[in-house]
C-alpha cells in the first residue's frame, strides 16, 4: 500500500483533479451499495413495500428525493439500486474478462488456424450491434438479473478477445519472450508466466472503465423491460416507470436517472486516469 | 485506382460475407439451442398441445439443428424469414415497413454526429487547454457517459415539457397525413411532394430524438477527432505551414483536419453502426414507430420469427456501414489508394 502511494503512478493520477473526482466519486457509490441497508434512510423500501398515503410524494425533508407510485422511498431505492448494479458490474466483467483474455492470448500467441478461428468468432459477436446482441438474447430467456448477467457477458467477452489479441501480437515479438522461448520453455508456460502478466495493466484499466459502461448497457436493458423485474431496485426500471408519469412526478425519472449518470461517469473519470498514469509510467 | 485498393476491397467483401454467414449462425444458435420450446416459448402456457405440434412442423423444430439450419438459409435467400407470430404478417413486410423510420432517425443522428462532432473537435484541438477546449472536453465525456435512454427522458422534459417548442412524441402531429411514400423518409417525401408545412411538422418531430440518439456518437467523435488533430498539429508540415503565414482556418481544415480524418472516421462509422442499438431506447421514450420498436414488442412476445429478422436486419446494415467506412478510408489513405504509382 505504502509502496503504491510512494509510486509515480500514483503522483501522475493524483495531480489530475479529474481521476481524484473519478475516484472519489467511486468511493462513495461503492460505500453507498455495500452499506445500503444502513445508509438509506428508509431499508424496507427496496422490496415489494407498499404505503399509498405517502404514494407520489415531491421532495421533501422527510423523502428527499420523494417517493415512487406505491410510496416507496427513491433516495433509499436509489442506494439499494446501486448495489444491484454493482454485483451485476462485477459479475459479468468475472465471467466476461476471463473468457475473453484467455481466447484473445491463445489467438494472439499461437497465431495460425486457432488465431483465424477464435478472431473470425470474435468478429461475429462485434458485428451484432452491443445492446441488440444482449436483447436478442434476453428475448429468449426470462427477464431475470441471473440471465440480464448472461446475456451482458456475451456480448461483452469479444471486446477483451480483442483487446488481449493484440497485446499478445506485440508482445510476443519481444526479447523476454523469445529469450524463454530459446532456453526451451514449454508454450504453455511462456504464455501464462510471461505474456499474460505484460497485458494485465491493460486488462484492468479496461476493467475500471468498463465497470460503468457494464452499469450504462444494463440498466438499458432494464429500461426496455428486459433486464431486471420489480420489485428489485434497479435504476433503469425505475427511470421507465417514472418517464411515464413526465412531467408531473418528474423526480420519479430525473434522480435515478441522474444515479445512473453519476456511476457512469466516476468509473469513466477513474479509468481515464488509471490510463493515463500507467501509461506515462512507463 | 490502383490494384492494391481493389484488392482491399475485394478482400474486405469477402471477410464480410464470412461474418455475415457466422452472425446467421449466430443468431439461429442464440434461437434454437437456448433450452426450452420455442414453440412453447412463443405460444405461451394456455395453448394445446396440438397448436404446439403444428407450429413445430411450420419452423421445422422437429428436424436436426443442421436440417433446420439449411432450411433457414434456404427460406432466407427467397427473401423470407417466416410469418411474425405477433402481428400474423411476414417479418420481411413488417420489416420493410417500420425500417424506413428508423433510418430517417439514424441518418439524421449520423449528420448530427458528424457535423456537430467534428467541428467540436477541431475547435478543441486549436485552442488546446485554453477554456473552448475544458468547455468541449467536458460536454463530450458528458454525451459518452449519458445512457442515451436519459438524453431521451432530459431533452423531451426541456424542450417538450417545459419549453414547449418541440412535439413530445411520434413522427407527426396528429391530423397530419403522412406525404406519399417514395423514400418512407417523411422529411424527404414531403420535400418531394412539395408539402412544406407537412415537412416542417416531420422535422420538428424528429429533432429531439435524433440529437438524443446522436449525442454519444456526438461526444466520442469530438473526443476521438480533437486527439487525432492536435496530434497533427504538431507535425513539421503544419508547422510549416504556419510559417508560411497560411491562416488559422485553412490550416485547420486543409493541413490538420485530412490526415486525422483517418482513424476518426473508423470509429464514426463503428458509432455510427451502433445508433441502431441506441435506436431502441429512443423510439420507445418518443413512441417513434421504428423497427427498434417493432423489435422490443417482438422480444417481449416471444416472436422468435420476428427476433431473427430484427437483428439479421440490423446486422446486416452494421455491417454495410462498416465496410463503406473501410473502403471510404482505403479511398482516403493515399499509401492504400496510390499503392501501384507509388511503388512503381
Amino acid at each position: 500500500m505504502v509502496a503504491i502511494l510512494r509510486s509515480e503512478a500514483w503522483y501522475k493520477f493524483r495531480r489530475n483533479k479529474l481521476s481524484m473526482v473519478g475516484l472519489g466519486l467511486v468511493t462513495l457509490i461503492v460505500l453507498l451499495a455495500v452499506f445500503a441497508p444502513l445508509v438509506a434512510p428508509y431499508p424496507t423500501h427496496a422490496g415489494a413495500f407498499v404505503d399509498f398515503v405517502n404514494a407520489s410524494q415531491p421532495p421533501s425533508a422527510t423523502n428527499w428525493f420523494g417517493t415512487d407510485l406505491i410510496g416507496r422511498d427513491i433516495l433509499s431505492r436509489i442506494f439499494f439500486g446501486y448495489q444491484v448494479s454493482l454485483v451485476l458490474s462485477v459479475v459479468v466483467l468475472v465471467i466476461a474478462v476471463p473468457i475473453g483474455v484467455g481466447l484473445g492470448l491463445v489467438a494472439g500467441y499461437f497465431g495460425g488456424w486457432i488465431d483465424y478461428l477464435i478472431m473470425r468468432v470474435t468478429d461475429v459477436f462485434l458485428s451484432i450491434p452491443p445492446l441488440v446482441l444482449a436483447m436478442a438474447i434476453m428475448g429468449f430467456l426470462e427477464p431475470t438479473l441471473l440471465n440480464a448477467m448472461m446475456a451482458v457477458a456475451v456480448m461483452w467477452w469479444p471486446w477483451y478477445a480483442r483487446l488481449a489479441y493484440n497485446l499478445s501480437r506485440s508482445e510476443s515479438h519481444e526479447g523476454y519472450v523469445l529469450a524463454a522461448e530459446v532456453i526451451g520453455a514449454p508454450k504453455w508456460h511462456v504464455l501464462v508466466r510471461e505474456v499474460l502478466p505484460n497485458c494485465l495493466p491493460a486488462v484492468f484499466t479496461k476493467i475500471t472503465l468498463d465497470v460503468g459502461f457494464v452499469i450504462l448497457i444494463a440498466s438499458s436493458l432494464s429500461f426496455l423491460g428486459l433486464g431486471v423485474q420489480p420489485p428489485t431496485p434497479d435504476l433503469g426500471s425505475m427511470v421507465a416507470e417514472g418517464a411515464q408519469y413526465l412531467p408531473d412526478m418528474w423526480w420519479m425519472t430525473v434522480f435515478p436517472a441522474f444515479a445512473i449518470l453519476i456511476a457512469v461517469l466516476g468509473f469513466n473519470l477513474l479509468g481515464d486516469g488509471l490510463r493515463d498514469a500507467l501509461d506515462q509510467g512507463r | 485506382m490502383s490494384s492494391t485498393f481493389f484488392k482491399t476491397i475485394g478482400i474486405r467483401l469477402w471477410t464480410s460475407a464470412l461474418v455475415l454467414v457466422g452472425v446467421s449462425i449466430l443468431i439461429f444458435c442464440i434461437a434454437r439451442v437456448i433450452p426450452g420450446d420455442p414453440a412453447r416459448i412463443a405460444l405461451g402456457p394456455n395453448a394445446t398441445q396440438e397448436q404446439v405440434e403444428l407450429l413445430r412442423e411450420r419452423l421445422h423444430l422437429n428436424e436436426s439443428l443442421p436440417v433446420q439450419y439449411f432450411e433457414f438459409v434456404r427460406e432466407l435467400f427467397q427473401g423470407d424469414l417466416g410469418m411474425s407470430l405477433y402481428t400474423n404478417r411476414p417479418v420481411t413486410t413488417d420489416i420493410g415497413d417500420f425500417l424506413p423510420a428508423t433510418l430517417e432517425l439514424v441518418v439524421f443522428a449520423g449528420i448530427l454526429m458528424v457535423v456537430v462532432g467534428i467541428p467540436l473537435g477541431v475547435l478543441a484541438a486549436r485552442y488546446r487547454d485554453k477554456l473552448t477546449d475544458n468547455v468541449v472536453r467536458l460536454l463530450s465525456l458528458l454525451g459518452v457517459v449519458t445512457p442515451t435512454f436519459v438524453w431521451a427522458v432530459f431533452l423531451m422534459l426541456i424542450f417538450a415539457f417545459y419549453l414547449e417548442i418541440l412535439p413530445v412524441a411520434g413522427r407527426l402531429s396528429q391530423g397530419v397525413d403522412p406525404p406519399p411514400g417514395v423514400t418512407g423518409f417523411y422529411t424527404i417525401d414531403a420535400l418531394l411532394a412539395g408539402q412544406w408545412s407537412t415537412f416542417g411538422d416531420a422535422f420538428s418531430h424528429i429533432i429531439l430524438p435524433a440529437t438524443a440518439l446522436a449525442l454519444t456518437g456526438i461526444g466520442q467523435t469530438a473526443r476521438l477527432t480533437r486527439a487525432s488533430v492536435a496530434e497533427t498539429y504538431d507535425k513539421p508540415y503544419v508547422e510549416m505551414a504556419q510559417a508560411y503565414g497560411f491562416s488559422d482556418r485553412r490550416i485547420a481544415s486543409k493541413y490538420a483536419l485530412r490526415p486525422a480524418m483517418i482513424p476518426s472516421l473508423t470509429i464514426m462509422g463503428l458509432d455510427f453502426a451502433a445508433m441502431l442499438g441506441g435506436a431502441f431506447l429512443v423510439e420507445a421514450v418518443f413512441a417513434w414507430p421504428g423497427l427498434a420498436r417493432y423489435g422490443v414488442e417482438t422480444i417481449l412476445h416471444k416472436d422468435l420469427n420476428g427476433i431473427v429478422g430484427t437483428v439479421l436486419v440490423i446486422s446486416a446494415f452494421f455491417l454495410i456501414v462498416n465496410m463503406l467506412v473501410d473502403i471510404a478510408v482505403a479511398w482516403l489513405n493515399p499509401r492504400i489508394r496510390l499503392q501501384k504509382r507509388w511503388a512503381g
